[in-house]
């Protein structure tokens, strides 16, 4: 009988076997699946975009987005180009405001701050970036425009819009920036420290220059963010329709214009404001792709909190 | 070169104050916005706040049906979400293999690609697409179905960047351990891939929470406005964003409202925020010295 036992032995192990090879492929079928979803998914809210707008662009035609004089969906009129231009200002404008602010705040955690105050300084800035933009327009709402009012009427206003935008940009772009300028090696850092030069000339003159391109793909991410806000913005532009000719005048966005517009919206309407909706992920897919070029996948905000979560 | 080194003194001075004084700026601003919304908005936070219904469109009232709804939005969303961000983060790990063939190292790479795409897409535009297939071709209208399928596919690239991260963490001695020993790949994952990797799975979890209850955009037209109790995956539900939105731009006397529930939102947010940060960093501290070895 022990020929059998073995016999036995080896049935099962065959089974198990088997067993694990189907679970195997299995779970190789699933994994395949699961990330054919995820790849495909940008894909396909482009392709839907292109669907819901087609009708409104084969009407109206890409001349008459253009343009059209005015916004008026009313009246037929569908002039696109004051709010892409609002967007872009107000985006930009964030940027620049942002960006220094950043620079400085890098420099602090790299070359200022006692350790203990720089990872306090780490905590605010990740706490500072998770605050819901509909958190921070509310803030500029109730807060910022007031005060705004008080010295330059009306005070809802592209000025409004970028300050809100700057506070939101400004976290992830200094833990980027910071990124950037730490990325010095070790041992030129202590090259320069060895020939006595100062803090300062570190930073600006060595770690700055060779993180240029980190910081080019920082700005670039912080811009695709800034146009794509929605509810800061909504909450302290003003929202009329106009092009931004002054930093006092109301605006508003494309963003805050589907917003506004999308719960009643129907026929060639609802399909221009589709329309602006593809401008937007155009724009911030070439910003996406243009930051992944320069910085690497450091540029990448997702990653970059994931790989900063744990550290 | 007195001159010189006064010079450079005088830069040196100026960038200091720059730093500190930047560093400040990023402290004050956030403080302001803490401080004020916690000035304006904790009178309101009471425990009947909290376990009332809204009246009189919100001005009166608490918010427990909408809490409710949110908790529902989101757990629906991570239902969507982690087994599709799971499967994803094993299809990355497995194309990073050596040994893995050059197409499916395309491959990953382009999901990668993709992926950083999506992640950079604007809430508005998930709104968009989310009321154009879930509410629209799915016929599901705007409910809190269509709303949470919606934030799973904005979550998805957080959660995937996470969960890879967390599986990259695992050592290669043993992964190498568990090939020697002859696991097969799916008793490798239960094993040790996953008990490795649990607390990244949980914090891109935890994270993942966080943006879901901090999104406002892509819900106002896929999940609505309703701020009744929701009876059913298909009934239009509101959530707190979506509440602080309404009663600021839509309610006229709604503001003190809003406070509330704006305050309520910020605490959970940042609370949920520094948990996994706080809890993360523990555990990994924790490893790192029990086992006496670096976890990169």
């Amino acid at each position: 009988m022990p020929s059998d036992t073995r016999h036995e032995e080896a049935r099962s192990q065959e089974l198990r076997r088997r067993a694990a090879r189907r679970s195997d492929a299995l779970l190789r079928g699933a994994s395949v699946f699961g990330a054919l979803i995820a790849a495909a998914l940008a894909w396909w809210i482009a392709a839907w975009l292109v669907r819901e707008s087609a009708p409104s662009l084969a009407a109206v035609g890409i001349g008459g987005f253009l343009r059209d004089a005015r916004w008026n969906p009313a009246g037929g009129e569908f002039g696109l180009l004051p709010m892409v231009a609002t967007s872009v200002t107000v985006a930009v404008g964030a940027l620049l405001l942002a960006l220094p602010l950043a620079l400085a705040t890098a420099l602090f955690l790299l070359g200022y701050a006692p350790p203990a105050l720089g990872s306090a300084m780490r905590l605010l800035l990740d706490l500072l970036a998770a605050v819901p933009s509909v958190v921070v327009g509310f803030f500029g709402l109730i807060v910022l425009v007031p005060w705004l009012a008080r010295i330059a009427p009306p005070g809802a206003s592209l000025l409004a819009g970028i300050l809100v935008l700057a506070l939101m940009v400004l976290p992830t772009l200094a833990v980027m920036v910071e990124a950037a300028l730490a990325a010095m090696p070790a041992a030129e850092r202590s090259a320069a420290a060895a020939l006595g030069l100062s803090r300062a000339t570190v930073l600006l003159a060595l770690a700055l220059p060779r993180a240029r391109r980190g910081v080019a793909a920082a700005a670039l991410v912080a811009l695709g963010r800034a146009l794509g806000e929605t509810m800061a913005v909504v909450m302290v532009c003003g929202n009329v329709v106009q092009w931004p000719a002054g930093l006092l005048l109301p605006v508003r966005t494309l963003t805050a214009n589907v917003a506004l517009e999308m719960a009643y919206a129907s026929g060639t309407h609802r399909g221009a404001l589709f329309v602006s909706g593809l401008l937007l992920l155009l724009s911030t897919a070439v910003l996406v792709v243009a930051a992944a070029w320069r910085g690497g996948g450091a540029a990448n905000p997702e990653r970059r909190a994931a790989g900063a979560v744990g550290a | 070169m007195r001159e010189l080194a006064t010079g450079r003194d005088v830069r040196g001075r100026i960038v200091a104050v720059a730093a500190w004084g930047g560093a400040a700026l990023v402290v004050a601003s956030f403080g302001l916005l803490v401080a004020d919304l916690a000035r304006r908005g904790a009178g309101e936070l009471t425990w009947r706040y909290l376990i009332e219904a809204p009246r009189d469109a919100g001005r009166a009232g608490g918010i427990l049906p909408i809490a409710v709804a949110t908790v529902w939005m989101v757990a629906l969303a991570l239902a969507f979400a982690a087994p599709l961000a799971l499967a994803t983060a094993l299809f990355l790990d497995e194309a990073g293999t050596p040994s893995a063939p050059r197409a499916l190292r395309r491959a990953a790479a382009v999901t990668r690609r993709s992926l950083d795409v999506l992640g950079g897409v604007p809430s508005i535009v998930f709104g968009l697409f989310g009321n154009a297939l879930f509410c629209r071709s799915f016929g599901w209208g705007y409910s809190l179905l269509s709303g949470a399928a919606t934030l799973a596919c904005m979550v998805l690239p957080l959660m995937v960047a996470t969960f890879d991260e967390g599986l990259q963490r695992v050592p290669a001695a043993e992964r190498a351990a568990a090939a020697a020993t002859g696991l097969s790949r799916s008793a490798t994952l239960r094993h040790v891939l996953l008990p490795r990797a649990a607390p990244l799975l949980l914090a891109g979890t935890g994270l993942a929470v966080a943006r879901s209850l901090a999104e406002t955009a892509a819900l106002l037209f896929t999940a609505g406005y309703a701020d009744g109790w929701p009876r059913s995956p298909l009934d239009s539900a509101r959530s707190l964003s979506v509440h602080v939105w309404d009663l600021a731009l839509n309610v006229a006397g709604g503001d003190a409202r809003a406070c509330a529930a704006a305050l309520l939102l910020l605490l959970v947010v940042l609370a949920l925020h520094g948990a996994v940060r706080g809890g993360l960093g523990w555990v990994l501290r924790r490893r790192s010295r029990g086992h006496g070895e670096s976890v990169r």
